[in-house]
């Protein structure tokens, strides 16, 4: 390529506290009605003050960690100002001059490069409500829900050079950030997003003027808008004109950034540290803690974890763990830690089986894992044939209305040897050639039989039991 | 809720001693509801006859009569039960109207709040209502309490209860005026640079400012976060020593608090002898009135002959004390007042074509004169560019004092001064020059800066106007400034 892409992305990673950042207010507003998770803190009234919620700070801690930086022992919160209807105080509480993380890196991996990209800081703020703008009215609403909600802002150094490299760096981010349980990372509901800033330089001891795609969220946006971006500048540098400095965003219809609307203008938001909130100062009990909160979840444990519960190959443990849309399945598994033999058939059915069932692994998300738990053990106990087990993760995914309990007691193998050998007899009197072939010593004729017996049996008789009846029958 | 009118100047009057004392100490009081030897409906309806009575001083915003009714019915009936009735059972007390209470409206005296009714009550509300207090009326002030004289408040400027022509002081004019007027036996006030201290001064009453973090602030529409506090004005120091009792202590809603002492306030000791008190030297100069100055050397003479040591001492910062403040405290409160932009509450432009215009105009109507020229100047102040040459400068200034204060109280106990360089001005004599008005504060906001507890006590009249002795303690020596005041106070009875 003529031109050295560099990239650098910011992410914004809202962190699983119970309550808001600054309010005793729920902070989960996946589900809720608008307007119903705010207090006289979040509406910003007159004489309220915000009150630091210690969680927060905890999985702040747990983050650093994870991007393998010991959190800051002194830190502080500063005041950023603007006006908009989401924001209700007219500032934002943020982190300017003491981040609570300075430093890390995160390891990425594209097609088995290794590389360490290195996080600048990753500061504490308050995200602010959401503002939609209904079509054909001449007013816009407000949803005070989120505002308040605890995000880690994680800003990676501009050391990513490709956008394979930054759609690792997102998952990577994803996978650390989850396996720590420090964000429940729900990218649809914006729990993750992600801002990328991409320049090109012909010459790579100088950084080209850059352009910042805000708000993706999605690995895949993150790629593209990348890629995207790479293309347009590079047209643009072929041409000889300049790129300019300035914030785009994503159409995920046309697939390509596009300048946001409305003129750029020179913000001054007047940080000052906020005289409401003290600083954070952190001693080494309380960072101790952290660190062994962390060490008991985090990507490394809960890979040896998975490992040790399934006995898997490296390259099938990177398929199942360093998939984010997988990665809720590895942590049922290990959550309920079946017996080897069923954690083995299920995760062999999720590497081998599945994917020709359904085209990506996003609809695992769902309570599916429960049920392929139970037909693997059903499996495991020979209550389910292989063919029968297989057929209802099929059915798993093709029918809503599934039941694994159900159809494992209606599929359940005949083991009673009284049952089977009705079939068994049955199947010999009304093929007497195929019998008089076997006692014959034509041995290959006992598979013709035990296939008429499975299907007489609806797949149900152990096909083992059935091939030791009809040998005994037929005295072979 | 009743809205003061403007009317009703009858022949001026004068108050005398006897008239103004109309209340028995709170500690009184409380004794005699929880005896049923008077009830709190009948305090109550005591305090609304007086507020009705002395209306022409326009100490009062809003009166909230029923709620107040209700509550005392409520606090008898706990006596006719047996039940406890709290420290304060029955005892009505007026709040400045930047303390959110339910029942009413609460304005800050701003037009950008009228009409606004508070959804959560100030936890220092609910502390006093929990020991029986019962708010009965909100108090005037400088609109949002910016200013040195009431002559701020949006609506109208409140008299001085000596002297009508004069100003109460401010920004807790009304507050003060109206426990100097004896409406309730204690009002409630906010100090950001000495606007407890300031008016007490004016009106010859008792103005506590305890210190920073001792009282919680949530509730509280705020000024400059960092100095404001929150304290009581009173008729005597005991009666402040009670309240402090009651509202200091940690509050889950405000995160910039301390401990409290762990001693009651009411066990102070007010022994004077061998107290060691600085007279700052900064603080008797020529910028000081020569009466205000004779009344606080007769001041000094009387705690010398008590016992007490006292010496010069010199804190050469102390006149960098009033720029310092006037960029912190705007610079805080241009940020406070962003919450105002007619979205969510308060006075929002009905006909704004867009968002913009609704922002500018509802806060260009909504907001007066001061609070705009505040809001600028804090907000020139933050601005990128100007951030090192004020704000930052300042705090290094506010630490130098912190600092040399420290020095101060290595020596000595207390430091002693006027709480104000003049007695209370004529209304109207410096409302039109903003920088003379800020002159008011000179001396009193270097405990604000430094955080530590002040205390402004009747001293003597100049001519015919009241001045008050300023004294000023370590951080978290509040029941310490409250002996040594007491000690004083017993002095001049």
């Amino acid at each position: 390529m003529k031109y050295i892409p560099t990239i650098g992305i910011e992410c914004h990673v809202q962190l699983k506290t119970k309550t808001k950042l600054f309010a005793a207010v729920g902070n989960d507003a996946r589900n809720a009605e608008p307007n119903t998770l705010i207090s006289h803190i979040c509406l910003g009234m007159p004489g309220a003050l915000p009150y630091l919620n210690e969680a927060a700070i905890k999985l702040a801690c747990k983050a650093g960690f994870a991007l393998q930086v010991t959190p800051q022992k002194f830190s502080k919160f500063d005041r950023k100002h603007y006006f908009y209807p989401d924001l209700p105080k007219g500032y934002q509480i943020s982190q300017l001059a003491y981040p609570i993380i300075l430093g890390g890196k995160v390891d990425i991996d594209v097609a088995g490069q290794k590389k360490s990209v290195g996080v600048t800081r990753a500061h504490l703020e308050e995200d602010a409500g959401k503002t939609s703008h209904p079509s054909g009215k001449d007013y816009s609403l407000v949803d005070l829900n989120r505002a308040g909600t605890p995000l880690l802002e994680i800003v990676s150094e501009p050391e990513i050079n490709s956008a394979q490299e930054a759609k690792a760096y997102a998952q990577k981010l994803y996978l650390l950030m989850k396996y720590a349980d420090v964000s429940d990372v729900d990218l649809y509901h914006g729990n993750m997003r992600f801002d990328v800033n991409v320049s090109l330089s012909s010459n790579s001891g100088k950084l080209g003027t850059r352009s910042e795609t805000k708000n993706l969220n999605s690995f895949k946006a993150v790629e593209r808008a990348v890629e995207y971006e790479i293309k347009r500048q590079s047209e643009l540098l072929d041409k000889g004109q300049f790129v300019v400095q300035e914030t785009r965003g994503w159409d995920e219809a046309k697939q390509k950034t596009i300048p946001q609307r409305g003129k750029e203008e020179a913000h001054d938001y007047r940080y000052f540290p906020d005289p409401d909130i003290p600083p954070i100062i952190l001693d080494d009990e309380f960072l101790a803690k952290a660190k062994a909160d962390f060490d008991k979840k985090n990507f490394y444990t809960m890979r040896g974890k998975l490992a040790s519960v399934g006995h898997l190959s490296p390259s099938d443990l990177d398929t199942v763990f360093n998939n984010p849309e997988t990665v809720d399945f590895a942590l049922e598994i290990i959550e309920q830690n079946p017996k080897p033999g069923v954690a083995e058939k299920v995760l062999d059915w999720l590497i081998n089986v599945i994917p020709g069932i359904i085209s990506d692994y996003s609809e695992l998300r769902e309570n599916k894992i429960g049920s392929l738990i139970a037909l693997g053990a059903a499996y495991e106990e020979a209550k389910l044939t292989s063919t029968k087990a297989k057929e209802g993760v099929r059915k798993l995914f093709e029918e809503d209305s599934f039941d694994a309990e159900k159809f494992i007691e209606q599929n359940q193998t005949l083991s009673d040897e009284g049952e089977i050998e009705k079939i068994v007899k049955e199947v010999i009197a009304s093929n007497s050639q195929a019998a008089r072939d076997v006692a014959k010593g034509e041995l290959k004729a006992v598979g013709f039989l035990v296939g008429q017996v499975m299907k007489a049996s609806k797949g149900k008789a152990d096909p083992r039991t059935v091939q030791m009846l009809i040998k005994k029958q037929l005295k072979v | 809720m009743t809205k003061k009118s403007e009317t009703g100047s009858t022949k001026s009057e004068t108050k005398s001693k006897s008239e103004i004392r109309n209340w028995a100490p709170i500690n009184e009081i409380a004794n005699d509801v929880r005896a049923g030897k008077i009830t709190a409906l009948s305090n109550v309806e005591k305090s609304i006859g007086l507020i009705e009575k002395h209306s022409e001083f326009d100490a009062i915003i809003s009166v909230l009569d029923e709620p107040a009714k209700k509550r005392a019915k409520q606090i008898d009936a706990r006596v006719n039960n047996g039940e406890k009735a709290g420290r304060l059972a029955g005892v009505p007390f007026i709040a400045k109207d930047n303390f959110l209470v339910f029942g009413g409206e609460t304005t800050a005296a701003s037009n950008i709040l009228k009409g606004f009714e508070a959804p959560y009550q100030a936890t220092v509300i609910n502390k006093l209502e929990a020991e029986g207090a019962i708010c009965i009326a909100k108090a005037n002030l400088d609109a949002f309490a910016h200013g040195s004289s009431t002559e701020n408040s949006d609506f109208f400027v409140t008299k001085n209860p000596i002297d009508k022509t004069r100003v109460p002081g401010g920004s807790s004019g009304g507050s003060a005026a109206a426990t100097a007027l004896s409406l309730a036996p204690f009002s409630l006030g906010t100090d950001t640079g000495g606007s407890i201290r300031q008016p007490a001064s004016f009106c010859n009453v008792v103005g506590f400012k305890p210190t920073y973090g001792l009282v919680s602030r949530s509730g509280v529409v705020a000024m400059a976060s960092s100095l404001d506090v929150i304290g009581p004005i009173t008729k005597s120091t005991e009666d402040a020593a009670l309240i402090m009792d009651v509202i200091a202590g940690k509050d889950k809603l405000d995160m910039t608090m301390i401990d409290r002492d762990i001693l009651a306030y009411t066990k102070f000791n007010n022994n004077l002898t061998g107290v060691k008190i600085g007279v700052e030297k900064e603080y008797m100069d020529e910028k000081v009135d020569k009466e205000v100055k004779q009344i606080i050397s007769v001041a000094i003479e009387k705690l010398k002959n008590a016992g007490a040591l006292v010496a010069e001492v010199s804190l050469p910062s102390s006149k960098l004390g009033l720029p310092a403040y006037y960029i912190i405290s705007l610079a805080e409160l241009s940020s406070n007042l962003s919450r105002y932009d007619g979205q969510r509450f308060g006075y929002s432009y009905p006909d704004a074509k867009n968002l913009d215009e609704s922002y500018m105009l509802s806060r260009d109507i909504g907001f007066g004169d001061e609070a705009k020229r505040r809001i600028m100047i804090g907000t020139y102040v933050l601005s990128s560019g100007y951030y090192d040459a004020y704000y930052k400068k300042a705090q290094i200034v506010r630490t130098k004092i912190i600092n040399e204060s420290r020095e101060a109280f290595s020596k000595f106990d207390f430091l002693i001064g006027p709480t104000t360089p003049t007695a209370a001005f004529k209304i109207g004599e410096k409302s039109q020059d903003p920088l003379q008005m800020y002159l008011s504060d000179l001396l009193t906001v270097s405990a604000n800066l430094d955080g530590g507890p002040a205390i402004s006590i009747p001293a003597g009249f100049a001519g015919s106007l009241p001045v008050g002795l300023h004294i000023m303690a370590p951080q978290g020596e509040d029941r310490k400034l409250l002996g040594i005041a007491n000690g004083f106070e017993e002095l001049s009875k």
